[in-house]
């Protein structure tokens, strides 16, 4: 049963003072099952070793939501994000740039990204830390001499999506050891930092709070193995690091820009905390 | 896709503890139009005549909407030429009026829609013998977690 | 034309005589409401796809007139009766005055 929380914008700093473990599991943890069969995503993952103790079980964020909206992830004719997968694809055919060329004339079919969405954000040979927008903008600027495409725009959550899709059932793996080390433990640093009027951190509604109400809505743990994610409020696509800002800012604090690198090691550790959780990338959330 | 997200955000806020929480009605249509009523419309869709509550068509819907701009609904209405589909609760209340013709498989379809608040959405179906019967579905619209 | 409008129609390809198919169609489109205000307060002029029809070898099997409270990225899923085969024709109308086009053929099965 679900402990019922209901918390209103001022009670909301009253979170702090709740139990701290108030973790509840969902009611069922049915798979998700695609195209009639075609596909089934596991939706319950044996903790990573550096959650242990932390969280019993990953959960997938489906889950955590209504009926309807789950059944519409159960088709990738009714899930709507598929629409823009399918103009993502469009976008990799297509010559841009000076060069010439389009993503297809290195990469050849797109089913060659098989098993990227599963590694991102990753460090790159130079050391840094880069999102899948990162290396989808450094093939257009630098092969394909085309222009950047702006983080949160439509052709960029087309593209992550189209690129995402294609690591379906996949586990999460991103690498957190190694160069990848440093920016793991900023993120986590980020996850368990009160930010905000509303001194919230992450876990304190992800971790501590999964499965509990928050108004009329269900906690989930915070899993980014969906995204990009058709979420119906917008009715488009959002990208991880829009679900941080928002996140952020719904704690009444000021946000890190998308595409900074705060939010990449954010996304890293957060992606962490998934690991073992199939993508299921482009995921229907409300 | 919000209707009045600020004022929207800022109602919830301050009308939080209930977990069901209606959406201000949005200030009606465009300036300079009117909006017609549920009564003016059903009776321009029956050319005046009386539609019955009735089994001869039915809506269905979540009893709750996650989310208020997808909701998820179906009408049915067996020998039907048309329905319309009404929203009594939205700043404009007409949502789609469905036309079957000789092919249609049955007279039934489903769609995606935008509720702005808890209300009863109405369907009135033109059954075969030219007799128009009406029915509603009650959807409760929720509001987020943290309205982000 | 508004911006990156694309149908999307599933439509199984063969079926037997006058067998009941079901159909189902996704375009993207933003369908905006008209009731919605920008940052300066100005409200967003409506810009939405307002007719959705069917059609089966030129007979008509669904027509909607769609309003502003149909959601973003319109779908539809309706069934048709299949006498023969032939070609679908899914249209739908833009107050821009666009009009998108999709077709599928049919065998018989």
């Amino acid at each position: 049963m679900l402990t019922q929380i209901r918390l209103s914008g001022l009670a909301m700093a009253c979170l702090m003072s709740l139990p701290a473990m108030a973790q509840t599991a969902p009611d069922a943890t049915d798979p998700i099952i695609i195209n009639d069969g075609e596909l089934q995503l596991e939706t319950v993952a044996s903790t990573p070793e550096h959650l242990e103790g932390v969280l019993p079980e990953l959960y997938s964020g489906w889950l955590f939501r209504d009926s309807e909206t789950q059944a519409m992830q159960t088709d990738d004719f009714e899930n709507p994000g598929m629409i823009f997968v399918d103009q993502g694809i469009d976008d990799w055919n297509m010559v841009d740039g000076n060069a010439g060329k389009s993503c297809a004339s290195c990469h050849e079919g797109i089913e060659s990204m098989k098993g990227v969405r599963a590694s991102m954000p990753r460090v790159n040979g130079d050391g840094q830390l880069w999102s899948m927008e990162d290396y989808i903008n450094d093939c257009r600027v630098e092969r394909m001499q085309a222009e950047a495409l702006d983080w949160n725009g439509d052709r960029m959550k087309n593209m992550t999506a189209a690129i995402s899709v294609q690591s379906r059932g996949m586990p999460m793996d991103v690498a957190i050891d190694g160069p990848a080390r440093p920016f793991w433990e900023q993120g986590k640093d980020m996850y368990y930092t009160r930010y905000g009027q509303l001194e919230l951190a992450c876990a304190n509604c992800h971790e501590d709070h999964y499965g509990d109400w928050i108004r009329a809505d269900h906690l989930s743990q915070g899993h980014t193995n969906g995204f990009p994610v058709y979420r119906l409020k917008q009715a488009a696509l959002v990208s991880q690091h829009n679900r941080f800002r928002g996140c952020i800012r719904d704690t009444r604090a000021e946000t890190f820009p998308m595409g900074s690198d705060e939010f990449r090691a954010l996304e890293l550790y957060v992606a962490s905390r998934g690991n073992g959780l199939p993508v299921e990338g482009v995921s229907v959330r409300h | 896709m919000q209707m009045n997200l600020d004022r929207r955000e800022v109602l919830a806020t301050a009308a939080a503890g209930a977990a069901l929480i209606a959406l201000p009605l949005a200030a009606a249509a465009q300036d300079g139009e009117t909006v017609k009523t549920v009564d003016e419309l059903i009776a321009e869709f029956t050319g005046g005549a009386d539609a019955v509550e009735g089994d001869g068509v039915t809506i269905g819907a979540p009893e709750i909407a996650e989310n208020g701009n997808t909701v998820p609904i179906s009408v049915d209405a067996p020998g039907a030429s048309e329905i319309l589909v009404l929203a009594p609760g939205n700043p404009t209340p007409p949502v789609a009026r469905f036309q079957f013709g000789a092919l249609a498989g049955s007279q039934a379809a489903s769609t995606r829609i935008r509720l702005a608040q808890t209300q009863d959405i109405v369907a009135v179906a033109k059954l075969a013998d030219g007799s128009f019967v009406r029915s509603s579905a009650n959807v409760k619209v929720t509001i987020g977690g943290c309205g982000g | 034309m508004a911006d990156n409008v694309k149908p999307r129609v599933r439509v199984p390809k063969t079926a037997a005589k006058d067998e009941v198919i079901t159909i189902k169609t996704l375009i993207s489109h933003l369908m905006e409401s008209g009731q919605r205000k920008d940052k300066d307060g100005q409200v967003i002029p409506r810009s939405i796809i307002n007719r959705f029809t069917a059609t089966f070898n030129g007979e008509t099997v669904i027509d909607v007139q769609m309003e502003p409270a149909i959601s973003t990225n319109p779908y539809f899923e309706f069934e048709a009766r299949i006498p023969d085969a032939g070609e679908f024709v899914f249209t739908w109308y833009d107050d821009d005055g666009s009009v998108y086009e999709d077709k599928q053929t049919i065998e018989l099965a």
